[in-house]
Formats: structure tokens, C-alpha cells, sequence
């Protein structure tokens, strides 16, 4: 089952024929692991990793890094105002931290304004949040693992002993 | 010293473009991140000096402490272990230091390249013991055949470049008693020992009464990805590895010490990456069997390192033949059988330390090319 998990990690359209071929497993099982592992929500979303530095300007964004300070309430805690916060699509993901501040998120947006006018006017007037610092993003190197750069050719000789 | 035909092949090869290489033998992972960064570390700190003659101590003792925690196996760093050029530097020296002129040395074949012409150049006589009856595997009866007065020792490689095939410890147990009753040397190079896939490596050396007669030659090439550092080690008794530091010595004078800095990072970080490595080896390993049997391509069950060694009888073609048309028609490159010794004319040896995308599309332009 772990097994499985690395290989769609690595590449999410690897297909459950070739996954039953590297595993010396049926196809069949393979399938019915990956849709049990589906509904169970072990895996939640299959998606690209894309390096949008490479898109034309106009498809282009900005990111900023948000740290947010709220007041927790009773019984729920973060939970509740977290969950109103995440659930804005702006913001693509959303951390509790220990720490100075509570929140950490990223926010994307078209351009510097619709970031700005993001945490003006929706973000900071929530009742919970106390305040928030915001940091654009210069250049992104790695994401979730994956290095942007597009890689070099391999180096080895084709034939060696 | 090589069959002239595969020189002029291999020259085919490295002369044409976009070819899948099955023809490798290294891994396509380059060395872990921590392994290069303690090197790139160990320059800034100026350390661009010699080392001793047997390697940084410090390397010594971490691989004479690895061994230890790993199989119980106990080698003093000072004088049991020498640090070598890689394991062909190990091969190459030991068979100096300990072959007297008309000693003869074993060599289950098909065999690594070097074996055969460094024992020649050593002033030995390399015997092959040609395994094709033995499903490729060396049997104590097979090995008890080949020895007579003048035979110094065996040099077994084991899981074996290029068959892939390996020993339970059973079978090394059957063949360790033969050595020892004939007083016959194991040279035994385990450079691909971490890249077991079945069942766990067993050391020659802890087999009983195995380890006074019994020279481990190993490396980090392999398991850590690191074959462009040039280091390995040999262990063995203390007058083998003496008379092996006197020709290191002057030879090599000792390995590169950026190299050897960065194989101590690997013993202390590196393992996690080794069983990383191995799990995705295994998996492109049994996709690649299972893709060469549906294609008629049978080969020896490979249960380490990262080849295999189909028979291609059922091409129709010889193994040279077989290679010419894969690289000529589909851009595919393996190794005929010949390189590993004569009478493996029906073999290729292909090597699957590939991304998937390429065996993938590798195996799908050999299925075409059997259907011409």
C-alpha cells in the first residue's frame, strides 16, 4: 500500500498496469487499493506541478507569504476561523504554526493589488484576526519537493561496464 | 583484449543520437545532495591535501564500524582496511599482490570486464568457469571441477554485473567449503552487496571460518550512486592488505581526499537514500523482467544489482546481430554478451537503471523490432 503511495508521489499518471507489473501484483488489486486509498482520503487530488514563470505574462501571478495573528475561540479554538479563512480561494494553503504568529499563509493573486486588496479588505477585517504581516514572493526555487529548474540532460555515457 | 567487434559497436553507439541506453552500468540517480554538499564543504575548508596511504583514518574506522553494526563482521582500521580507487583499483592490486607467475585464478563467467585481463597482467592464467549449465549460477561441483594444484583463488561477484544473479547464504555456504578445503583464496567483490532485492546480502566473510580466506572487495559506486568518485575499500587479512598497500602506494599513492570525505558523509547519512534507491531499482527491475519475458526474452532471475541477461535465441539473431539491428532500427542500446566472455553469443546484457518513461519505451521498441 506504502509502496504505491511512493510510486504515485513520484508520478501521479503512472498507470495500475504498470504499478501491478513493478509490484508483481494483479492490476485488478492495484485498482481497487488506489480507490480504497481514494476513499479514504489518504489521497486526496492528483495534480501538475507547473512552473508558471514560464507562462505568458498575462496568465501570470503573485504569491505572498501571510502571517496572521487571531484570537481563538471558545471550544474551537483556530479551527472555526481557520476554516473561513482557507476556505477563500485566494489563499492556497493555510498552516497553524507555534510561534509569533498563528497563521501562515499563501496567498496568490493576479497582480500586487489584488493581493493587497485581498488582505485589506476581506482578510484583515475579520473579527478574529488580531493582524497580519505580508511578504510577496520574489522567485520561487523548490515547491513540495520539486526543484523549478528544468533538468539538464543526463551526463552519463551511453555505455559503461 | 576486448573482441575487437564490441569496440566497433561501442564506437556505434556513442556516435549516435537520442538512443535509449539500456548499455550503462551505473545508476541514473546522481549522489544524494548530503554526500556532494560534504564534499563541496571539505574544499571550502581546504582540505586538498594526501591522505595516508590507506585512506583518512576517519573512513577506515567508519567503515570498519559500519561492517560491525551491520553483520557482527570486525575489521581493525589500521591494518585490515585499505582504501582503494573504487573496487576495479581493489581487483586490480590484490590480484597483483597475490598472484606468483602460472597461478590461476577462477572466474565464474560470464564475469565483469576486467576480471580476465587483470589477472593476465598480474603474470596469472584466468580460468572461466562457464555457468550456462548451471542456470548461471556457480555450484560447489561446478567450482570443484575447475581447481587444480596451481589455482590461487576464486573471484566471485556476486549479486553479479552482468547477470544480476545472487546467493543465499546456503549456497555460498556449500561453495565457501570448497574453498576451504582445497586452501583456496574468495576474493570476493560485493560492490553491488546493498542492491539485493529477495533476500538480504550475506558477506562472504561471515561465513564460518570464511574470513582469514577471504579477501571483501566493496565500494560506494553503486549503492550511493557515486561511480564518478572513485572510491571503494578492501578488507582481508592483515599480510594481504600489507602487501596490497605496498603496490597502492606506489601506484596511487592514496584516493582523492574530497572523494573520500564525501564516502564518510555516505556511511553516516547516506543510508536512507541507499534503501530509496534499491526500492525504485526493484520495482523498475520486476517491470522490466515481466516486460522481457511477455516479449519471449528470458532471462536468469536477477536478484541484485541493476541488470539483466536475456537469451535472444528466439530473434533468431545472435546476440551482436541482435544488438546492431536494436540500435540501427529503434535506437536501443544494450550490450552483446561477448563483452563478458566467449560462449555468450545468444545474450545481451541490459541494464534498467532508467527513469520508467524510458524502459517503458524501450521495451515497447523492442517488441517492435522482434516483430520484423
Amino acid at each position: 500500500m506504502e509502496e504505491i503511495l511512493e510510486i504515485l508521489e513520484k508520478d501521479a499518471r503512472t498507470s495500475p498496469e504498470d504499478i501491478a507489473k513493478m509490484l508483481k501484483k494483479k492490476p485488478q488489486d492495484v485498482r481497487l487499493a488506489i480507490k480504497k486509498l481514494e476513499k479514504e482520503g489518504v489521497i486526496l487530488k492528483y495534480k501538475a506541478v507547473i512552473n508558471k514563470r514560464l507562462l505568458k505574462s498575462e496568465e501570470s501571478s503573485v504569491s505572498a507569504i501571510i502571517e496572521v495573528n487571531i484570537t481563538p475561540q471558545k471550544d474551537v479554538g483556530f479551527d472555526k476561523i481557520a476554516e473561513r479563512i482557507y476556505s477563500f480561494p485566494e489563499v492556497t494553503s493555510c498552516y497553524l504554526l507555534s510561534g509569533t504568529y498563528d497563521l501562515l499563509l499563501v496567498v496568490e493573486g493576479k497582480n500586487i493589488h489584488t493581493v493587497s486588496s485581498f488582505v485589506a479588505e476581506k482578510l484583515s477585517c475579520l473579527e478574529n484576526v488580531r493582524g497580519t504581516a505580508t511578504h510577496f514572493m520574489l522567485k520561487k526555487y523548490k515547491e513540495d519537493g520539486v526543484i523549478l529548474k528544468h533538468k539538464e540532460e543526463n551526463k552519463r555515457i551511453a555505455i559503461s561496464y | 583484449m576486448q573482441p575487437s567487434g564490441i569496440r566497433a559497436f561501442f564506437d556505434l553507439v556513442l556516435g549516435m543520437k537520442d538512443v535509449i541506453s539500456l548499455g550503462v552500468g551505473e545508476p541514473d540517480f546522481v549522489t544524494p545532495w548530503q554526500i556532494r554538499e560534504e564534499g563541496i564543504s571539505s574544499l571550502e575548508q581546504g582540505f586538498t591535501s594526501y591522505t595516508s596511504n590507506k585512506g583518512l583514518y576517519k573512513l577506515r574506522l567508519s567503515i570498519a564500524r559500519y561492517l560491525k553494526n551491520k553483520c557482527g563482521l570486525e575489521y581493525d582500521p589500521d591494518e585490515e582496511i585499505l582504501i582503494t580507487v573504487g573496487v576495479s583499483e581493489g581487483v586490480d592490486i590484490a590480484l597483483r599482490a597475490l598472484i606468483n607467475p602460472g597461478d590461476k585464478i577462477l572466474i565464474p563467467a560470464p564475469c565483469y570486464v576486467s576480471y580476465g585481463p587483470m589477472t593476465e597482467l598480474a603474470g596469472g592464467t584466468a580460468v572461466y568457469i562457464d555457468m550456462k549449465q548451471t542456470g548461471f549460477k556457480l555450484t560447489p561441483k561446478l567450482l570443484e571441477k575447475h581447481i587444480d594444484k596451481k589455482t590461487k583463488a576464486l573471484l566471485l561477484n556476486y549479486p553479479s554485473n552482468p547477470l544480476g544473479v545472487s546467493y543465499k547464504k546456503k549456497e555460498l555456504e556449500e561453495i565457501n567449503k570448497v574453498l576451504l578445503k582445497h586452501k583456496i583464496l574468495c576474493i570476493s567483490d560485493e560492490v553491488y552487496g546493498d542492491l539485493t532485492y529477495d533476500f538480504n546480502h550475506t558477506h562472504f566473510a561471515t561465513l564460518p571460518q570464511a574470513k582469514n580466506n577471504t579477501l571483501y572487495l566493496d565500494g560506494f559506486s553503486k549503492s550511493y550512486a557515486m561511480t564518478g568518485w572513485r572510491v571503494g575499500y578492501a578488507c582481508g587479512p592483515k599480510e594481504i592488505i600489507a602487501a596490497m598497500t605496498k603496490i597502492h602506494q606506489y601506484s596511487i599513492m592514496c584516493v582523492n581526499i574530497t572523494a573520500q570525505m564525501a564516502a564518510c558523509e555516505a556511511l553516516h547519512s547516506g543510508r536512507k537514500s541507499v534503501e530509496e534507491m534499491k526500492r525504485e531499482y526493484r520495482r523498475r527491475r520486476d517491470f522490466m523482467v515481466d516486460g522481457l519475458n511477455s516479449l519471449g526474452l528470458t532471462c536468469a532471475k536477477p536478484e541484485g544489482a541493476f541488470y539483466v541477461f536475456p537469451c535472444v535465441k528466439k530473434s533468431g539473431m545472435k546476440a551482436m546481430e541482435f544488438a546492431q539491428g536494436l540500435l540501427k532500427e529503434q535506437k536501443v542500446a544494450v550490450v552483446p554478451g561477448a563483452a563478458f566472455g566467449s560462449g555468450f553469443d545468444d545474450y545481451v546484457r541490459m541494464c534498467y537503471a532508467l527513469n520508467f518513461d524510458s524502459l517503458k519505451e524501450a521495451l515497447r521498441r523492442i517488441a517492435l523490432f522482434l516483430k520484423k
